[in-house]
């Protein structure tokens, strides 16, 4: 309860807060949408296409990763709390028993993070879109190598 | 009850005022260190320029594009708002002063502010705008990014700390702690009476400016490649709130740093002798005195963090994609780990 309904009431409160501004807000503002303001921005080109495509699979992998790394900081929340309380912290089979763990887990954290590091994911690697675009380009590759080579 | 409702309000309005001001500060502060003066037009020396630009948003029209998902789009300021406004809930105000007495405060604050990606994602998703999508896939890539290493840092808090109640830290750190430090005042700050956890604040600060999404880690909303991010399609209050919300989370952040580290409401200044300064700065905990007092240090140390996280904006360039990844992954979260490692040994040492 001493969780719920404090945090409930903050967030009550502040949607209520929102409402009454945008509500002052529709009252004051004018309304006159045309064709041209109703476009999406796109540099005042006319928009290609539809924003709701694919996108990059690396954000994915982050995402992922992240979740794992979560989901071990979860477990350690408690661990950090119940294992340092200072009755308990006195004796001497807790403080093994708790020195184990703490190697064990942050050992776990570690092999996940050196996993991931040497499977390359943390690598933000440059896209060659270049060689895509020469690929499927009509002028032949030798006039771009020729170009290079003048620079 | 009482308490919720009253600091519910209190904080409500402070972050109104604070955020009218911080504009103006911000956008002073990066004049002078552009060497260049700002603000100068609108009232004294500019100081009713955010309040100008204030009105004239009200006037401004709505407008929510075709195509758009009108739901999600509309929908997205009140979750970023909400979530972010709930965080300061657990932020300890003065002694008894808090809005939660939840034993698990700093996790439970965690939890909520991390539903500020669903609300980035569904402002970038529904705008239907390419310039506000790669906005949000990057924003919300890099808040949960770093939410590990700033994750690890509170946890080496918690773990000297030996409570995740933000409440109870606080009277750790001052001089009305059971085990009560002879000279209080800054002594008895964690971050003083643990010394490991000074490079813990470092990488804390650090992941939070990125949590905020702000400079050097500011590439949602890079103005150059980006326009500004999942914001650019929005206009008018709802763009407005947006704003809000950043200025809210940079306070919030600010505010859970002093309390983490620097003391939360305790008074900066010892009890030598006879002075007995950090007395004479507390009042007294359940008197009017130590809300005042309270509050002031608080609010205090956070506006300093504040204006900290400002200039750093003005002085450091823009970290590229892969450079932030690289710096949260490689960088920050063996170091937060490292440091956790040591901490939980210094504590069952000592």
């Amino acid at each position: 309860m001493d969780l719920l309904v404090p945090t409930l009431f903050f967030i009550v409160g502040s949607l209520v807060f929102i409402s009454i501004t945008f509500g002052v807000w529709r009252l004051l503002r004018p309304h006159r949408p045309d064709a041209n303001k109703l476009t999406a921005y796109e540099c005042g080109e006319e928009p290609v296409g539809s924003a709701h495509g694919l996108f990059n699979s690396r954000f994915y992998i982050i995402a992922l990763v992240f979740l794992l790394f979560e989901a071990e900081l979860l477990f350690l929340f408690p661990w950090a709390v119940a294992a340092f309380r200072s009755q308990a912290a006195a004796s001497t089979a807790w403080a093994t028993f708790v020195s184990i763990e703490i190697f064990l887990f942050i050992f776990i954290l570690a092999v996940g993070l050196g996993y991931v590091w040497r499977k390359g994911y943390f690598n933000w690697g440059k896209m060659n879109y270049s060689q895509t675009l020469i690929q499927n380009s009509p002028i032949p590759r030798s006039v771009y190598e020729a170009f290079n080579k003048r620079q | 009850m009482p308490t919720t409702i009253l600091l519910f309000l209190f904080f409500l309005g402070f972050l109104l005022l604070y955020t009218v001001l911080a504009v103006y500060a911000e956008r002073k502060m990066a004049a002078f260190i552009q060497d260049r003066l700002g603000p100068m037009e609108t009232g004294y020396y500019g100081l009713l320029q955010t309040v100008a630009d204030l009105l004239k948003m009200l006037q401004k029209e709505d407008i929510v594009l075709r195509g758009a998902d009108g739901v999600l789009f509309r929908a997205a300021p009140f979750v970023i708002f909400a979530s972010v406004f709930a965080g300061f809930c657990f932020i300890p105000l003065a002694p008894q002063g808090i809005g939660s007495e939840s034993t698990t405060g700093i996790f439970a604050l965690l939890a909520i502010v991390s539903l500020d990606v669903m609300g980035i994602l569904m402002a970038g998703w529904g705008s239907n705008n390419k310039f506000s999508m790669l906005g949000a896939m990057r924003s919300v890539a890099q808040i949960v990014s770093y939410e590990v290493p700033l994750g690890l840092a509170v946890l080496c808090v918690a773990v000297c700390a030996g409570t995740l109640n933000l409440q109870e830290m606080a009277w750790q750190q001052g001089i009305f702690a059971i085990e009560s430090h002879a000279w209080g005042g800054v002594f008895s700050w964690y971050v003083v009476r643990y010394p490991l956890l000074l490079p813990v604040f470092l990488i804390f600060f650090t992941a939070s400016l990125a949590e905020c999404n702000r400079a050097p880690f500011d590439l949602p909303e890079a103005e150059s490649e980006l326009v500004a991010g999942y914001q650019t399609e929005y206009a008018g209050f709802r763009w407005g709130i947006l704003m809000l919300t950043e200025y809210g989370m940079m306070l919030l952040v600010s505010l859970l740093s002093a309390v983490l580290f620097f003391g939360a409401w305790n008074t900066p200044l010892p009890n030598v002798g006879i002075v007995r300064l950090a007395e004479w700065t507390s009042g007294t905990p359940g008197h009017i005195s130590a809300w005042l007092w309270g509050a002031f240090w608080l609010l205090g140390k956070g506006l300093l963090l504040v204006g900290l996280q400002m200039w750093v904006r003005w002085t450091y360039p823009r970290l590229r994609i892969d450079q932030l990844m690289s710096l949260c992954w490689k960088y920050l979260t063996p170091a937060a780990l490292l440091l956790l490692l040591l901490c939980s040994l210094t504590k069952l040492i000592f």
